[in-house]
């Protein structure tokens, strides 16, 4: 199976191309849109701002092309902000894949939410079939729930800890750092 | 609900562990990359890994660790020790860590924050603060807490947090080493005056003690070294016990 990550320059890369390899696959870095298109599954991390990271996509022309796929994807992190239309963060029109607004959390508790947290499954699902355990986050900004949310997470505000519409799978939370839990997703979006 | 995270912390030297009482007097705990993994099966939810090692060759020895720590382990963890650029920092992230901690470069050129949390995101820039009470004031302490700078501990952390820190790790030097507790008192009032998360370092002893610093002094985080590496409290044992005394963590 050909894994190919997505990689234009904003973050955790390494940290899933090693959580990968723990599961025995060897994933590809890359960010030519031929080799993207051609695996079988395409991982879309993302650490960091929002807008620099949209900036990155279009400098190296991907933002166009990524709402095209049509094998699994899993976003992770920012990559599942950037799937949204819009995020309030720095005000950034993002790839539109999922008609939502990213919000920033009113911080009436701490921010940015770090740490180990439960999520409640919203509807059943392939890859995020969590059983209330807890993963591991680190966020400012949050999708809302919405149809597409699959696993809802309260910090401050109920909000999308994992979403799916159609081939795009994608988490807040970080399962390349969720240990054992996080690695059962991985190994799911594997089999898909 | 967030859980309170329990953090081993490991001294590196050359490729070992090692963990100072009081910063003098190291012994040897093992090798880092064996130790991290152990402590992730047990439940440990985050690690601290602090290269004291002082060469010229600084960054090479941590990048090095970094990837070695990266490759193996499923849990977050920060690295520290000789990251005083934006450069250092980008090297150290780059290679797998999910944060960097600075401790005397943030103190020396507070820029360095901004700089950080700017190029890379306030959630991977943690601030690490040594901190002595000296006639009833607490003023931060550089290299290992041998040296006193003229900074107020509690302005300096407030400032830190106005920078972009993403997270204060304390360590008070009067209870490092100890085992008799940390510095809830301190840890308390810092809490009230942040909005980011708090590591409590220095004085772990006891389960109670733990337990303690996130009821009393309301960190979000507890830190200890030796009294994991020598088994004194087993990181399975230590969150049934918190989790009976009603402390929301994760059971792994």
């Amino acid at each position: 199976m050909k894994l190919v990550i997505i990689n234009y320059g904003a973050g955790n890369t390494q940290s899933v191309k090693y959580a990968f390899q723990r599961l025995g696959v060897n994933p590809v870095l890359s960010n030519d849109v031929n080799e993207i298109f051609s695996a079988d599954k395409v991982i879309f991390p993302g650490v960091g701002h929002a807008q620099a990271a949209m900036n990155e996509l279009k400098a190296q022309g991907l933002e166009k092309f990524i709402p095209q796929l049509t094998q699994p994807v899993l976003g992770i992190c920012l990559g599942m902000q950037l799937l949204c239309q819009f995020s309030e963060e720095g005000n950034t029109e993002c790839l539109g894949i999922i008609n939502e607004t990213v919000k920033k959390f009113e911080p009436t508790l701490k921010v940015p939410h770090m740490g180990w947290n439960g999520t409640k499954a919203e509807q059943k699902n392939k890859v995020f079939n969590n059983k209330n355990e807890q993963l591991y986050f680190v966020h400012s900004y949050y999708v809302p729930v919405n149809q597409f949310t699959t696993e809802v997470c309260d910090y401050i505000t109920p909000f999308s800890a994992s979403i799916q519409k159609d081939n795009f799978y994608a988490c807040q939370y970080h399962p390349e750092k969720s240990g054992k839990v996080g690695e059962q997703i991985l190994k799911n979006f594997l089999a898909l | 609900m967030l859980s309170k995270r329990i953090i081993p912390c490991l001294d590196i030297k050359d490729g070992r562990t090692v963990k100072g009482v009081n910063f003098v007097g190291l012994r040897d705990a093992g090798d880092p990359v064996e130790l991290a993994k152990l402590y992730a099966e047990e439940g440990a939810d985050e690690l601290v890994l602090l290269d004291i090692t002082a060469t010229h060759e600084k960054r090479k020895t941590v990048v090095e660790l970094a990837t070695k720590v990266a490759e193996q382990l499923n849990i977050p963890f920060t690295i520290g020790g000789g990251i005083s650029s934006v450069e250092d920092a980008h090297a150290v992230l780059n290679a797998g860590a999910d944060k960097i901690s600075i401790n005397s470069a943030a103190v020396k050129n507070p820029q360095l924050i901004n700089e950080l949390s700017e190029k890379f995101g306030s959630q991977c820039v943690v601030v690490a603060v040594d901190a002595k009470k000296i006639n009833g004031q607490w003023f931060v302490h550089l290299n290992g807490g041998r040296i006193k700078t003229d900074l107020e501990l509690f302005a300096w952390v407030q400032e830190a947090e106005k920078r972009g820190a993403g997270e204060i790790l304390f360590t008070s030097m009067d209870h490092d080493g100890t085992k008799a507790g940390f510095a809830d008192e301190a840890l308390a009032k810092m809490n009230s005056l942040l909005n980011i998360p708090i590591i409590a370092s220095g004085g772990a002893g006891n389960m109670e003690h733990i337990r303690n610093t996130f009821i009393n002094g309301k960190s979000d985080a507890a830190l200890a070294a030796s009294i994991f590496h020598f088994k004194e409290i087993s990181i399975p044992d230590l969150k049934k016990y918190l989790k009976d005394e009603g402390v929301n963590v994760r059971i792994v």
